[in-house]
């Protein structure tokens, strides 16, 4: 039977694990809220991105952009959005567990963010890139990345690259998802819910062909590497939306777990200290009654 | 046949504008042009300046950037990474944003950088014309 004291230490170490975790809930639920916001405020722009995309890459048939070239090969680049620090739940297990689907053989990964960097490092697959990202996600770290990838496509290096990074849907709900990201005509919408207003928009445009003002190549030289740019931007946003929602929902299980076992304990606790007192009595009872 | 035109003005932060309209004038890449309902499908390019609504009658302006535009017959959809309303821009804010700007452009800098600020002074630059042009 643990002593009194040895219970009352475990105690107070639970109740400053409780004070931290309480702490680290606060800070990712106030960072949460502002992830959330830009990356909801991003989408009606990303949304109507992809659909000017998929109706241009639709309608232009004489046109095509190096971009857009698909050659089938079988080298891939995956750009892998993870997290930089831990403490945020099944959030980047449940994305390596995508991550590593690949065939190792060829595939290629891009990395955002230091966890994405070790799974890749310590399931000995190759990294072409490391790219690290902030809190709040900058378009020039977008761009960076997009650059590398357009690049790594352009000379041949892959044949395709897809995004994969985790995507968010609520508080309490993130799911890893790939896009393919290059060659561009697969696009796909950023999120679930949109891909039936695209369908619906394409065909209200119907087979319409568009004009380009000033020239088709002027305007899509200039398009689609802004629409990339963008699409790597956006993905940043939902991922840190998604690492905070975890990180909060994470520290509020450490912190509940933390207070439930301080009343486990406590209760425990007493019984002791109450066991303790009525043996004392006992002892000092029976020892009065053997004096006299 | 449609008499007004859906117009969206989004940025990455937020959707601006989304609307019916008469009418819109756009900064295009090679001079101003005025969209009415049952345009041709044009995709375009716009630069930094200014776009004007027209609306029951009544003219609106926004101070725009670099940007893109899908116009349909029925639709026109501006992509912008900057857009904001006349009645919005606050001069004394534009104003330094240009001179700081300037001055930064006067030193060295790499390429990468020199293409902010330059598109920084554009868009201080287009929101300042814009709320003089209507101040009077």
């Amino acid at each position: 039977m643990p002593s009194t004291r040895d219970i009352r230490r475990r105690i107070n170490s639970v109740k400053n694990t409780a004070k931290i975790t309480k702490a680290m809930q606060m800070v990712a639920a106030s960072k949460m809220r502002r992830a959330q916001q830009a990356a909801l405020s991003g989408r009606p722009y990303a949304a109507l991105m992809n659909e000017v995309l998929g109706n241009v890459t639709h309608h232009v048939s004489d046109f095509t952009h190096p971009l857009m070239e698909k050659r089938g090969g079988p080298k891939r680049a995956v750009i892998l959005i993870g997290t930089d620090k831990g403490l945020c739940g099944a959030l980047n297990s449940n994305l390596m567990r995508e991550a590593s689907k690949f065939d190792k053989t060829t595939t290629v990964y891009i990395t955002a963010g230091r966890k994405a960097a070790q799974f890749v490092a310590r399931s000995r697959r190759t990294v072409a890139a490391e790219f690290s990202y902030k809190d709040a996600p900058l378009f020039n770290e977008a761009r960076t990345i997009s650059k590398f990838a357009r690049e790594m496509f352009l000379n041949g290096a892959v044949d395709c690259v897809d995004i994969l990074y985790t995507t968010f849907i609520s508080t309490l709900s993130q799911r890893p998802e790939i896009r393919p990201f290059l060659p561009i005509g697969a696009i796909q919408p950023v999120k679930a819910g949109m891909a039936g207003e695209r369908t619906e928009a394409m065909l209200m445009h119907g087979p319409t062909e568009f004009l380009f003002e000033p020239g088709a190549d002027q305007v899509l030289a200039a398009l689609l590497p802004h629409s990339l740019n963008f699409q790597v931007y956006q993905v940043l946003l939902e991922a840190k939306a998604s690492e905070q929602s975890a990180k909060m929902v994470a520290m509020k299980n450490a912190t509940d777990n933390a207070n439930q076992l301080i009343k486990d304990l406590t209760l425990e606790y007493n019984k002791i200290r109450q066991a303790t007192i009525t043996k004392e009595l006992l002892e000092i009872a029976s020892a009065a009654m053997a004096l006299s | 046949m449609a008499s007004t035109l859906q117009l969206e003005i989004v940025t990455p932060d937020a959707k601006v504008f989304s609307e019916g309209v008469e009418m819109v004038t756009l900064p295009g890449a090679e001079g101003e042009m005025g969209i009415y309902p049952q345009h041709v499908p044009l995709l375009t390019q716009i630069v930094p300046g200014e776009v004007i609504v027209r609306k029951e009658g009544r003219d609106y302006f926004l101070a725009v950037g670099d940007g893109f535009v899908e116009i349909t017959g029925e639709r026109v959809a501006i992509m912008t990474d900057m857009a904001i309303r006349a009645e919005h821009i606050d001069e004394a804010r534009a104003e330094g944003a240009r001179q700081r700007a300037e001055a930064r452009l006067a030193g060295q800098m790499d390429d990468e950088e020199s293409a902010m600020v330059s598109a920084a002074l554009a868009h201080s630059l287009a929101q300042l014309k814009v709320k003089r042009r209507h101040q009077h």
